[in-house]
């Protein structure tokens, strides 16, 4: 296996130094070294692989928009050296045979881990509890459950879930969404929807739902996550849930750390989002609750659509939007260069922290000798145009195609092996 | 102007502008002049995703009276989910070489949408959108108005306009307290508050629960047409309760003072948000609005097709 | 378009001339016509509305009974509609007796190209059959590109094409002259 040495880059301690990379693992930490082939890592930062908790790859069922291959490509082109797939395919991730089919998916892309999601519920409907224990003994030992996409509304049923996957220490991740209070929703419900005319989503349809889980966690003495929090409320229900001991960990988009409600404005449906994005007030808040741990990790939300599915009008058009080739531009943008977070916070968030919600236990781990080789190499001297027509993603739908972001991933390795090299996709 | 998307796109001149074009060619029309040629070898196309036969038939009159060719495309039902896409319409329309296109959609924005997409290069015109605006609508209650109250001359500084019902889902509210404010009216808006939209307090108008305070000092009362499905979605009890508490009945009306004009973009319901004897009676302004329809919609086609495509 | 043009110039036609000319159109047109009832002056907004109420009064006053007088806007008839950004529409007023077989004389400012007149009379037909349409303008400066010629002329200003004939009327200049400005 070719060994790498990446030449004077910045680890955590900020010192610049040189890392060897080899059979697999991080070989020798120091000055002066050398190997098979060299990455010039002056000026850039090092962190340990992305760890994605939420991601859409669309396989199986969806392969127009994504399949594991071409989103495992993106992630790599992102950072990421693990994501999590959500399990809103068709047919959906409900039983084991389909959580190791896109395990296996992964395992054949090479790329990245890909870690699937297991459904909480038969088919996403939120009536029978999915084959959990089955989903967590397979191949693909699945710890994290999800309806996403769909909220576990039935309070009894999502007990039932927090308890019965602490057998196996999974975790219910909830994307709370009142139903009702969000029948035809479009958008953030505030000024500005009452003024476009589009039916709004209000917040405490969020804040209810992730109030109620965090009682019923604290009840049953389960581990809760929150998805895609998105109101300065939700951080403050976690932040007095975790003052009360309540084992809950939450996750924020980089979107909703970027974007307010007032792209909408355009009628533009690449900004159509779900949750939608919100105000000023609420990026502040989630911007905050992300630099003081109230939000442990950031998590992508990637969600491809292909473009006829966005190049519409906006209520016929589909929610989400692309994240994985973005996320580290966008939180070093939002938090770092804001002053809110050091990079060892970012590492913390989007890959520490993420890698103990899934419980990942290769990923996430400190870069020091004889940690696998999973690595970022960022260069934030650097600056992109987001164009839309170069993602690596099967689907063109980023919601920052036109605006420049700061930075760029210089190069990835998985398992000491680079996914990207110079800027390019080497796989 | 290029599209007619929202009245917020209306300046105060623009308005004023749409306003006297629309007085010239009422005029026109009430000398008998039959036919103008000023769109000859312009096509408007009248896109209607929706079925609003009055609508559409004043759309078409106003192309007609201007000589310009009339494809009516009506895509009844939903292109949402089934058949073809806003964007393929939209391609078929450029290639047919629509030089405007009058849509009204079910979906707030498309309007924007066919504009701005990139889809085709001719002029745009809101005959409706979803429940976001209505621009026609709002400039022909200002041309009424402004014949009633103000001598059909200048603006509306002064005037006091009460807006009652279901301002939630009405694109004509919306349209009305953009351009109102425009041309230096003061609007009010009446409704129960389960039918006023979030965050309607930091709109340009006055807000308020109780059309019976609200009657003195209005200058016009405009009534929006209430569906009565919307009670099964606990906006309100009973058609009943909402008829007693905010619809126009005679005593309400005879409050009104003498110059006071009553008003109601249509289709009525009789019974529910305006009684029979109000909506016939000598204040009832809205057959004229009908009419003033026509005019205002010829106003707008003409200033969008009547010179040159550059702009 | 004015500021292609130097502001001076020189003034041809000052108030009295002006008043003078109108004078004498006044009695040609009675002359001619006869002091026939059924006369109908028609102006051409702005300034030549402006000249056929003038007009209106000096016939009147002469022969001691009213004339009927409105307004022909021929924006929409213009040949060159798509040259320019839509233009503000401007008011047509059919008086009371209407055009049906009567004795019309349009009034305008100035007669060039003759492209006004042609869409005169394209607007006016669509009012009415007149017995008669003939023509009044204040100035004719020549270059006509279309077969028109003014029956009744004050002021004939030969001119070249590139000066620009600026009449300005109290009603709406403040003050009664015609000028002629060379291009810059």
């Amino acid at each position: 296996m070719t060994s790498y040495v990446i030449k004077d880059v910045a680890i955590l301690d900020g010192k610049s130094t040189d890392i060897v990379v080899k059979d697999g693992v991080i070989a020798e930490i120091g000055k002066g070294l050398t190997a098979d082939q060299t990455v010039d890592g002056s000026g850039c930062i090092a962190l340990p692989g992305l760890v994605d908790l939420h991601t859409h790859l669309r396989e199986p069922g969806r392969e127009d928009a994504e399949t594991v291959l071409s989103g495992s490509r993106a992630a790599a082109m992102g950072g990421f050296t693990a994501v999590h797939a959500m399990a809103n395919t068709n047919p959906v991730a409900d039983t084991a045979g389909v959580v190791e089919q896109v395990w296996r998916l992964g395992q054949e892309a090479g790329l990245v881990d890909v870690r699937p999601v297991g459904a909480v519920t038969m088919g996403l409907e939120g009536t029978a509890l999915a084959e959990l224990g089955a989903m967590a003994d397979s191949a693909a030992a699945v710890r994290v459950f999800s309806d996403d996409g769909k909220c576990v509304h039935d309070a009894a049923l999502m007990r039932r879930a927090l308890e019965y996957v602490k057998a196996f220490d999974g975790v219910v991740a909830q994307h709370a969404q009142e139903p009702r209070l969000t029948e035809g929703a479009q958008m953030n419900e505030g000024v500005i929807s009452g003024k476009l005319g589009l039916a709004g989503w209000p917040a405490v349809a969020e804040e209810a739902i992730i109030a109620r889980d965090v009682l019923l966690a604290h009840h049953v003495g389960s581990r809760l996550h929150v998805c895609h929090l998105s109101t300065a409320g939700s951080v403050e229900i976690i932040r007095w849930a975790k003052s009360r001991g309540i084992n809950v960990t939450a996750e924020v988009t980089p979107h909703h750390l970027y974007f307010t409600d007032d792209v909408v404005e355009s009628y533009d449906p690449i900004f159509k989002v779900n949750p939608p994005l919100r105000t000023k007030a609420d990026v502040e808040a989630v911007r905050a609750g992300l630099a003081d741990g109230t939000i442990n990790i950031v998590a992508t939300d990637h969600a491809p659509h292909p473009s006829e599915d966005k190049d519409c009008e906006w209520t016929a058009a589909a929610f989400g939007m692309n994240g994985l080739e973005s996320a580290l531009s966008v939180v070093y943008e939002t938090m770092v260069q804001t002053g809110l977070m050091n990079w060892a916070a970012v590492a913390d968030r989007m890959s520490v922290a993420p890698a103990q919600i899934g419980r990942v236990s290769t990923q996430g781990q400190p870069i020091e000798v004889g940690s696998p080789a999973n690595l970022v190499i960022f260069d934030p001297r650097a600056s992109q145009e987001v164009d839309a027509r170069k993602t690596v993603s099967a689907s063109r739908n980023t919601p920052y195609a036109g605006r420049t972001l700061p930075g760029k991933v210089v190069a990835t390795f998985y398992r000491g092996k680079p996914t990207v090299l110079n800027g390019e996709l080497n796989a | 102007m290029k599209h007619l998307l929202s009245a917020a796109d209306l300046s105060y001149e623009d308005a004023i502008l749409v306003l006297d074009t629309a007085k010239q060619l009422a005029a026109a029309t009430e000398q008998g002049v039959g036919k103008l040629p000023p769109l000859r070898g312009r096509t408007v196309v009248n896109l209607f995703y929706e079925d609003s036969t009055r609508t559409r038939i004043s759309f078409e009159a106003a192309a007609k009276r201007l000589s310009a060719d009339v494809i009516n495309f009506s895509a009844k039902g939903s292109s949402v989910s089934k058949g073809e896409s806003l964007k393929d319409t939209a391609l078929t329309l450029e290639a047919m070489g629509a030089d405007a296109v009058v849509i009204r959609h079910n979906s707030s924005g498309a309007p924007h949408r066919l504009a701005n997409a990139g889809w085709i290069s001719g002029g745009v015109v809101n005959a409706g959108d979803g429940t976001h605006e209505h621009p026609t609508q709002a400039l022909l209650d200002a041309f009424t108005l402004r014949n009633h109250l103000r001598n059909g001359e200048g603006d509306l500084k002064g005037v006091n306009v009460t807006i009652v019902g279901d301002v939630l889902h009405s694109r004509v509210a919306r349209s009305n307290v953009l351009l109102l404010n425009t041309l230096g009216a003061k609007v009010r808006l009446v409704a129960p508050p389960t039918l006023l939209p979030y965050g309607v307090e930091d709109w340009d108008c006055e807000v308020s629960y109780d059309l019976d305070a609200s009657l003195e000092g209005s200058d016009a009362v405009m009534m929006l047409r209430v569906q009565r499905e919307r009670m099964n979605a606990a906006y309100f009890p009973n058609a009943h309760e909402y008829s007693n508490r905010y619809g126009l009945n005679v005593t309400r009306m005879n409050r009104l003072s003498e110059s006071a004009v009553v008003m109601h973009p249509g289709p009525m319901n009789r019974g529910m948000e305006i009684s029979a004897d109000v909506a016939d009676s000598q204040r009832s302004v809205i057959v004229e609005q009908v009419a003033n329809g026509v005019s205002v919609r010829m106003a707008v086609l003409y200033l969008i097709l009547g010179g040159s495509e550059s702009m | 378009m004015t500021h292609d043009f130097e502001p001076q110039g020189h003034v041809v036609l000052d108030s009295s001339d002006i008043s003078r000319a109108l004078t004498r159109l006044a009695h040609e047109i009675i002359e001619r016509t006869q002091g026939a009832s059924n006369l109908t002056l028609m102006g051409i907004p702005t300034r030549g509305a402006s000249l056929a109420t003038r007009l209106g009064d000096k016939i009147s006053a002469i022969q001691g009974s009213p004339v009927s007088v409105g307004a022909i806007d021929i924006t929409m008839y213009r040949d060159d509609l798509r040259s320019r950004p839509a233009r503000a529409l401007l008011p047509t007023t059919i008086p009371p007796e209407g055009i049906e077989d009567r004795l019309v004389i349009l009034v305008d400012d100035v007669l060039f190209s003759g492209r006004t007149i042609r869409a005169a009379l394209d607007a006016l037909s669509e009012h009415g059959r007149p017995q008669l349409v003939q023509l009044a303008v204040l100035v004719d400066r020549g270059h006509r590109e279309l077969p028109i010629r003014a029956d009744y002329v004050g002021k004939n200003l030969p001119t070249s094409r590139s000066e620009k004939i600026q009449v300005n009327l109290v009603e709406h200049d403040g003050i009664d002259e015609v000028r002629i400005e060379r291009e810059s």
